[in-house]
């Protein structure tokens, strides 16, 4: 992630980011990732570019260090400790060798000890302020360094270093518009007395005069509708740049009233504006993770796009044409990201309509997007109206056009249904491509490109085919057969199988209960299997062939397991994949196929299993790790730990308390049973447990799982994902390590860390 | 502009160039010079207004295929007044095809493009019927109300020969296909075959038991001819054998028959149904058309491909495919009686109730280019290649200058954030009429970006009238109801307090208020009618376990309340 403050060095060659634990830099004419400025430990919050030497920059973290690096070639310089968490860092070129950080609510001006050692501890502090603003953003050193400003709330504070003296200015909570006055942003002129501070119903004040406590001035000018979230003045002080919410970066003219430029549709909502030190370049960025670069002729020349992750509503999914990530990006776009070469490709512009920069604003968003097998149609549905009654959403199907490399919209279905469509999937066979879509209105509609009946006339529009419905009941999920001959559609808690051809109903196949979620036919040499998950912690398995019904029931939090389809057992267990929830999950191809034999690791030999979390994009690969988590900042490397605390956990799911296994028995139809051989050996297997009195925390959440992906023809693999209602007993489920378990397992993972580093090293 | 947008240091340089270039060449080409080799890079997916998307729904009605492009071909009636009903035209085989009227007391013949008759025959004593030409184009039979048959000779006025014997008045007589005989059918329920050289009565059959009106003498066989009566029975008769052949059932009075060229297939009009009938078959029934709503009075086969047209008193003409579909309708102003089609189908000619004969000429691509060339003509070559053909010096850098977007004024509008200004531009009288979708989509976007009730809101009695009446008019198309719902309930929410003020908007709600009534209605039968189809169905079908419903229509139309 791009977040965080950035700087553009001189002659604007560089851009520098925070990102995470560390310092991007980018170039501003290739806009390419150069190298990262790695060494902090924790979020590194605050850069400033070193006032006594250009080529050098300071960076703050809140690990308690100031690092000094020539960023030009990447090289720690120094380090600083201060021993307290940091939140912002401000440099002046009056006070060299003085740094003013920001520490707690404090402004603290810290002297760098000079000496030759690479880490040192500085020691002097003095305290500037003791209330300043946690909004780093609302500090600025004035003309030549004279003097600081720092605004909280209503109260704007300027410091005289030569008079050692603050004078406080406030300003009214409302006046009698209701105007919100609290400060929000602030900027020194650098060549004239004059502070520029933003507030947050948009104004811009410009506080003159301010040198004599009582005789100050100031002056206001408004154009953001919105509160201000940055301000910066252009290093000759001719121009005042100001951006926020709206995404438009104006140009005040300084000195000369109202006069200013706008530039629109930047992208995200502005956070911050920073200049070049010879003011030929800004630099905006956004809350979409994403660098502007603009010439000060107000010319947008360079976007620094990193993944877009907002509002994930679509699946995970992968491009089949261009291996891509597919998911939502700016507003109303879906973004294409290649993983393999950790690159924001393009973004498709599904909605078309003009994005308002509102908060509060209820628009169009994609919330559903499908491939088909073959990466040439693609299927969107858009949905604005989802806070009130009035929904409105639209189907959209795109082809793939060759000479523009991009998809082009082929069709809009207005009222596809008359409610919100659940879910959708294309067939999977080469020859005719079909769409089937369910909808909260009960039915099912297939949809087919094809030939108007009464013109007679080939046209490749998409029209309705078919509509299915079945006792009325709300379908659930749809999948297509690995050859397309048949579809699956889930209502609540029955199966039923369609011939695609004919659109006979084949059969039904009655689920144990609970609420199917997820629905997926086999591939390859398992295609005669059909896999469901219900609410009920069951992975449920159907052989077409026989309709004989195979069950599986097991539990964990934030664990990954494998099965394969004929083997109630999961084949691979890993717990614990990350800290986080885990919202969506998504395989993807690898380039060419590892060759491992390792039959736990087997699966993942043709891809990799990427997991989206609140935060993050979490890659769980057993076998190598790529640069990709450098890119995506914080990555939690997975250890895989198949010795004794998991082998625990691949039993326990066949191991419930003796009682919950009865009462599942019991309860469930004895038709959808499965083989009373395999119920025999669980059942006298949970009667042993009890026995032995093994505590098991029974009464755990679990996760649903999907199953997916072939290995050599041969492996199932199934991720484990979504929805873990994390209830009172999750203090039970984590298991709780001691101390020294920990620092063993810290220890574990530095050293593993180190072989990993080398690994990547030796790997081009 | 150069100036705005090139930093400082470069301006006194930016000058000098602008100088030399102005006096270079004056054009929109931008050139500059910079000291560094920076490619400029236009972003311009993000940079530009993305305009208001106006959603095209497809209207629903006939689709357009290659004969209704065909049938609509034809350039606006002409229309020459007669004397009286117009009962029967008929085109001359020959070149010029020239076209006999029968109407009232005479027939005129009226040349292709003519629309004075080149020759009039007027000795008539009373109403004249059925003239129609030999094969050669050469004569002309025609009876009359009195029982009086006269065969003219096309350049002459005064009759060849009178066949007398009918004792009551002929509707039709016809040549048969020698040329030699002319057959009559009359309203003394007899028809005669008459010899033309000497002018006596060949034989007479006396076999309907009606009025006789319509009869068609086959091209392929001079002794066979097909008559229809006003009792409900077609027959064909055989010279040779004196009697019918073959007689079939209409079911009404029969007012035309009409063969085919290869007179296989046999039309019948009459009531409102058109029937072909298979000859070869032994006369059965192919095909009954009920397209028309009033008796079907004459019909005929276009020269191109043999398409069926029939005209009928409900005033329309109707074009048929070769699988009797109804592919295209004219509409004539009175119910029309008689009705033919020129060779090459160059003319089709409509006989009406009222006198009036409405000619329709078809439309040749030679007269658009006539048209279109005399049109202004455009710019000349110098504007477009000025300015193109400049070449740039060695060290010039060359600045691409921006495509300008070109929006609506609306949508400039919407850009600037004027909603009201923009709705006020989408309300516009000739958007409103003709492009009533745009002004929903402008309704659309505004209740999008949430400021719908802005634009509507302080707006005067005239302005609210505008707003009034559109919705009057759209409010119940399927394509717009849903935004215009949202109008209305906005509307009535702002102005409640003042409505009482103008006479003229509380007509108007009224009106609105009935009709939303009458459409709720509407609404409600037609899910009676779908539920009583529902049960049918239901109990048709046989028991399955599966519901399946055929594809139903997408929109189930507006869900409407009432105001």
């Amino acid at each position: 992630s791009l977040d965080g403050k950035y700087k553009v060095q001189r002659h604007g060659l560089f851009v520098l980011c925070t990102s995470g634990d560390s310092v991007k830099v980018y170039s501003t004419r290739t806009e390419e990732w150069l190298h990262s400025l790695q060494g902090h430990t924790n979020q590194v919050t605050g850069i400033a570019l070193n006032p006594a030497n250009h080529l050098q920059v300071y960076s703050c973290s809140a690990d308690g260090t100031v690092k000094l690096w020539d960023f030009i070639d990447g090289i720690l310089i120094k380090t600083f400790i201060i021993g307290y968490p940091l939140f912002a860092i401000y440099v002046s070129e009056k006070h060299e060798g003085i740094v003013f950080l920001h520490i707690g609510f404090q402004l603290v001006a810290v002297h760098l000890p000079k000496s030759a050692e690479q880490e040192v501890e500085a020691k002097e502090l003095s305290a500037v302020s003791r209330h300043i603003s946690p909004n780093p953003s609302c500090t600025a050193f004035g003309r030549e360094g004279q003097y600081i400003a720092f605004a909280r709330n209503l109260q704007l504070n300027v410091y005289f270093f030569r008079k050692q003296k603050t004078y406080s200015f406030s300003l009214k909570a409302t006046d009698k518009k209701g105007a919100k006055n609290a400060f929000t942003c602030i900027a020194c002129h650098p060549t004239d007395d004059c502070i520029a501070t933003g507030h947050e119903d948009g104004k811009i004040r410009l506080w003159r005069n301010f040198i004599h406590k009582k005789e100050y001035t100031y002056s206001t000018q408004h154009w953001h509708h919105n509160a201000v979230n940055t301000l910066c003045f252009t290093p000759e002080g001719t121009n005042l740049l100001s951006g926020g919410i709206e995404s438009v970066l104006v140009q005040w003219q300084y000195g000369t009233g109202n006069r200013k430029e706008f530039l629109p549709r930047l992208g995200g909502s502005i956070l911050h504006v920073s200049t070049s030190s010879d003011g030929q370049l800004f630099c905006t960025s956004h809350s979409d993770n994403k660098i502007t670069v603009i010439e000060s002729s107000f010319k947008v020349c360079g976007v620094i796009q990193g993944l877009v992750k907002d509002a994930v509503l679509t699946d995970l999914m992968i491009d089949p044409r261009s291996k891509a990530l597919v998911l939502n990006g700016k507003p109303g776009h879906l973004q294409f990201y290649s993983l393999l070469r950790d690159k924001h490709l393009y973004n498709l512009d599904i909605v078309q309509q003009e994005y308002i920069y509102e908060a509060g604003l209820d628009q169009f968003e994609v919330v559903k997007a499908a491939f088909d097998i073959k990466g040439y149609w693609l299927a969107t549905v858009e949905e604005r109206g989802q806070k009130s009654s009035d929904l409105e959403f639209f189907l959209k199907l795109w082809s793939y056009d060759e000479r523009t490399q991009s998809f082009v919209l082929n069709t809009t279905i207005t009222a596809a249904h008359t409610d919100r469509i659940i879910s959708m999937c294309f067939s999977s066979s080469e020859e005719t491509t079909m769409l089937v879509t369910i909808a909260e209105d009960g039915q099912f509609k297939a949809w087919c490109q094809g030939v108007d009946a009464d013109t007679q006339q080939d046209q490749n529009f998409w029209s309705c085919d078919f509509v299915g419905s079945y006792h009325n009941l709300k379908p659930t999920n749809c999948s297509f057969s690995a050859d397309s001959s048949l579809l699956a559609v889930s209502f609540q808690e029955v199966i039923t199988i369609w011939s695609p051809d004919t659109w006979e109903l084949l059969t039904t196949l009655c689920q144990p209960p609970g609420v199917i979620r997820d629905l997926c036919f086999g591939r390859l040499s398992c295609s005669k299997y059909l896999i469901s998950t219900t609410t009920r912690n069951l992975l449920c398995c159907w052989n077409l062939l026989t309709c004989a019904f195979l069950m599986d029931s097991f539990s964990g939090l934030y664990t990954v397991f494998v099965f394969k389809p004929n083997e109630p057992r999961p084949l691979f267990t890993h717990k614990n994949v990350c800290s986080e929830k885990i919202h969506r999950a998504v395989f993807v191809p690898r380039e060419e196929p590892l060759n491992n034999c390792d039959e736990s690791s087997q699966w993942l030999n043709r891809s990799q299993l990427y997991f989206l979390t609140q935060n993050m994009l979490v890659i769980d690969d057993s076998v190598a790790v790529t640069p990709f988590y450098l890119l995506l900042g914080k990555h939690r490397q997975q250890q895989q730990k198949l010795n004794t605390p998991s082998h625990q956990a691949a039993d326990r799911p066949q191991q419930p308390q003796g009682s919950v296994t009865i009462t599942e028995l019991l309860h469930t139809p004895a038709h959808v049973l499965p083989p009373a051989s395999v119920l025999c050996s669980m059942f006298v297997s949970s009667l042993l447990i009890s026995n032995t009195g093994e505590m098991e925390s029974s009464e755990q959440e679990m996760n649903s799982e999907k199953e997916e992906e072939d290995s050599e023809g041969e492996m199932e693999a199934c991720d484990s994902q979504q929805e873990l209602r994390v209830q009172g007993s999750v203090d039970e489920v984590t298991p709780k390590l001691s101390k020294a378990q920990e620092r063993e397992l810290k220890r574990v993972r530095k050293t593993d860390f180190s072989w990993m580093a080398g690994l990547i090293a030796s790997k081009p | 502009m150069c100036l705005f947008c090139v930093p400082m240091p470069y301006i006194r340089c930016v000058v000098w160039i602008m100088s030399v270039w102005m006096w270079k060449s004056p054009e929109v080409l931008l050139y500059c010079r910079c000291s560094e080799g920076r490619e400029p890079v236009f972003i311009s997916d993000m940079a530009s207004f993305k305009p208001t998307k106006v959603q095209f729904l497809p209207k629903l009605g006939e689709k357009v295929t290659e004969d209704t492009l065909y049938w609509k071909n034809y350039k606006s009636p002409v229309q020459i007044k007669e004397f009286g009903a117009v009962t029967k035209i008929d085109f001359s085989p020959l070149a010029p095809h020239n076209y006999a009227v029968t109407a009232s007391t005479r027939i005129h013949v009226y040349g292709l493009h003519s629309q004075e008759p080149i020759r009039s025959f007027t000795r008539f004593r009373d109403t004249a019927y059925g003239g129609s030409f030999r094969g050669d184009g050469k004569l002309l039979v025609a009876g009359s109300e009195e029982g009086l048959i006269r065969l003219f000779d096309i350049s002459g006025r005064v009759a060849l020969r009178q066949f007398t014997g009918h004792s009551k008045a002929v509707h039709v007589t016809s040549f048969l296909s020698d040329g030699f005989r002319v057959v009559s059918g009359s309203d003394d329920l007899t028809f005669r075959v008459w010899d033309v050289p000497s002018a006596v009565e060949l034989s007479s059959i006396t076999e309907h038991t009606d009025y006789i009106r319509a009869l068609a003498p086959s091209k392929l066989n001079p002794d066979l001819f097909v008559t229809g009566s006003y009792d409900h029975t077609v027959k064909v008769f055989d010279m040779r054998s004196g009697s019918s052949v073959m007689t079939m059932q209409h079911g009404h009075p029969v007012e035309c028959v009409l063969l085919y060229p290869s007179e296989a297939l046999l039309v019948s009009t009459g009531g409102r149904y058109v029937k072909i009938w298979d000859l070869l078959k032994g006369g059965q029934e192919l095909v009954s058309l009920k397209n028309h709503h009033k008796t079907v009075t004459c019909a005929c086969l276009s020269s191109v491909g043999n398409k069926l047209l029939t005209g009928s008193l409900d005033r329309h003409v109707k074009v048929y495919n070769s699988s009797y579909k109804v592919v295209h309708n004219f509409d004539c102003d009175a119910s029309i009686l008689s009705m033919a089609v020129a060779p090459d189908d160059e003319v089709v000619a409509v006989g009406m109730t009222n006198g009036v004969l409405s000619v329709r000429h078809r439309k040749h691509k030679k007269d658009k280019e006539t048209l279109t060339s005399r049109r202004r003509r455009g710019p000349s070559y110098r504007v477009f290649v000025k300015g193109k053909n400049f070449v740039p010096r060695q060290d010039d850098f060359l600045v691409s200058k921006p495509v300008k977007q070109y929006l609506r004024k609306y949508d400039k509008q919407l850009k600037s954030f004027e909603v009201s200004k923009a709705l006020d531009t989408a309300l516009q009288t000739w958007t409103r009429t003709s492009k009533p979708e745009v002004t929903v989509a402008v309704i659309i976007e505004l209740n999008r970006r949430g400021t719908l009730k802005n634009a509507l809101a302080g707006r005067n009695e005239e302005s609210l009238t505008k707003i009034l009446n559109f919705l009057l008019k759209h409010i119940f198309d399927p394509r717009f109801s849903r935004p215009l719902l949202t109008v209305g309930d906005i509307v009535l929410d702002l102005y409640r307090q003042v409505l009482h003020q103008s006479p003229v908007v509380e007509r108007q709600l009224q009106r609105l208020m009935e009709v939303l009534g009458r459409e709720a209605e509407l609404q409600q039968e037609l899910l009676q009618v779908l539920g009583i189809l529902d049960t049918l169905f239901a109990s048709l079908t046989p028991r399955k376990e599966v519901a399946a419903l055929a594809a139903l229509p997408v929109d189930q139309g507006p869900q409407l309340q009432a105001a």
